[in-house]
């Protein structure tokens, strides 16, 4: 019993395990040095856009009527993108958004996805940059769109809203303004930023604990055990890659359709 | 009691992760109610009316985002304290 509360009362790991920290993210650098640092991030950075590119040109430039192979499989992904979430969330006007929200979708799943992928092992959208700057992508977007449909009617239709008693302004402006304006974008990159962190952090443990209670017969039982629900982790990978693209993706369409019709 | 007291007065190490995992857990307990009831409700909705179901979801996401926002600030002022 005292040992077990030893153990829990102990913010250090057992003897001889090197715990992960946040450095495994701090990549050396492959080119360069200092503020023009080109690592292993920003590597994985341009092959998940050129694994998009490659996928699309093999896809499309012979299209076939009737498609077959490579073609099926990314037409599906367009008409999803295109029915699930542009047409569904804004609208038939969101016909025009479908190459951003399809650009979009297929990065982030690309770059998520290289966090599984063997000799890889690291998801580009693991590090602030690459969210951040999609985020900011899309807070532009998403002004400016609401900026020529409405010209300066849209900040007030964001700040005031209209149908809710003129006392209540006091109290819901200064909301929207910090939750349309700050909140939104800085919620964007670190929701996917989180996920992606948080779930190769969680590899890295499970399997440097399988390594390190392999090591020693007593306790080789729980090292397999581990093994299996790290396997079981790099499935759930999987899902958490396509969500957090689909909930990007989706979440960029309402603030685009929010832009276009306040009303709603 | 007893034995939690003596549990705190034998941690060693650095004491600060223990409060980084506190904001963040601390801060998770809200947004983890408030999706389950969300996402709950949302199904109650869509099985009583199908044809909603597209503008449910829509929603829905909106709302998982506001609520979500405050877990992400746990994450955030986890690394920043």
């Amino acid at each position: 019993m005292s040992a077990v509360l030893a153990l829990l009362g102990s913010s250090r790991p057992p003897e001889g395990f090197e715990k992960p920290t946040a450095e495994i993210f701090d990549t050396a650098c492959l080119i360069g040095s200092g503020d023009f640092c080109f690592n292993r991030i920003a590597l994985y950075m341009f092959v998940a856009a050129a694994i998009v590119v490659a996928l699309f040109v093999l896809a499309f430039a012979r299209p076939r009527l009737v498609p077959r192979g490579i073609q099926n499989l990314m037409e599906s992904g367009v008409e999803f993108v295109r029915n699930q979430i542009a047409v569904e969330v804004i609208g038939h006007d969101g016909i025009r958004f479908v190459p951003l929200l399809l650009s979009l979708f297929f990065f982030i799943f690309a770059a998520n996805i290289l966090g599984i992928v063997p000799f890889f092992q690291l998801p580009a959208t693991s590090r602030m940059a690459i969210p951040a700057f999609l985020a900011v992508v899309v807070w532009l977007v998403f002004n400016a769109v609401g900026i020529q449909h409405h010209g300066l009617r849209y900040f007030k239709n964001v700040l005031f809203p209209p149908g809710v008693p003129k006392a209540l302004y006091i109290l819901l402006t200064p909301i929207e303004l910090v939750s349309v304006f700050l909140v939104r974008p800085l919620t964007l990159s670190v929701r996917l930023l989180g996920n992606m962190f948080a779930g190769h952090m969680l590899l890295t443990i499970f399997f440097l604990g399988t390594a390190y209670l392999l090591a020693q017969w007593k306790t080789v039982a729980f090292g397999v055990a581990a093994f299996g629900l790290g396997v079981g982790l790099v499935g759930f990978e999987i899902l958490v890659a396509v969500l957090q693209a689909y909930i990007f993706t989706i979440l960029t369409a309402v603030y685009i359709g929010g832009a276009l019709h306040p009303e709603h | 009691m007893r034995t939690l007291l003596a549990l705190l007065a034998q941690v060693e190490g650095d004491v600060s992760v223990i409060g980084r995992g506190l904001v963040y857990g601390l801060g998770a307990i809200g947004p983890g109610i408030g999706i389950g009831f969300l996402v709950g409700k949302t199904v109650e909705a869509m099985a009583r009316q199908p044809e909603a179901a597209g503008t449910v979801r829509t929603v829905m996401f909106l709302g998982i985002a506001f609520v979500e926002a405050l877990a992400l600030f746990g994450f955030v002022l986890a690394f920043v304290i």
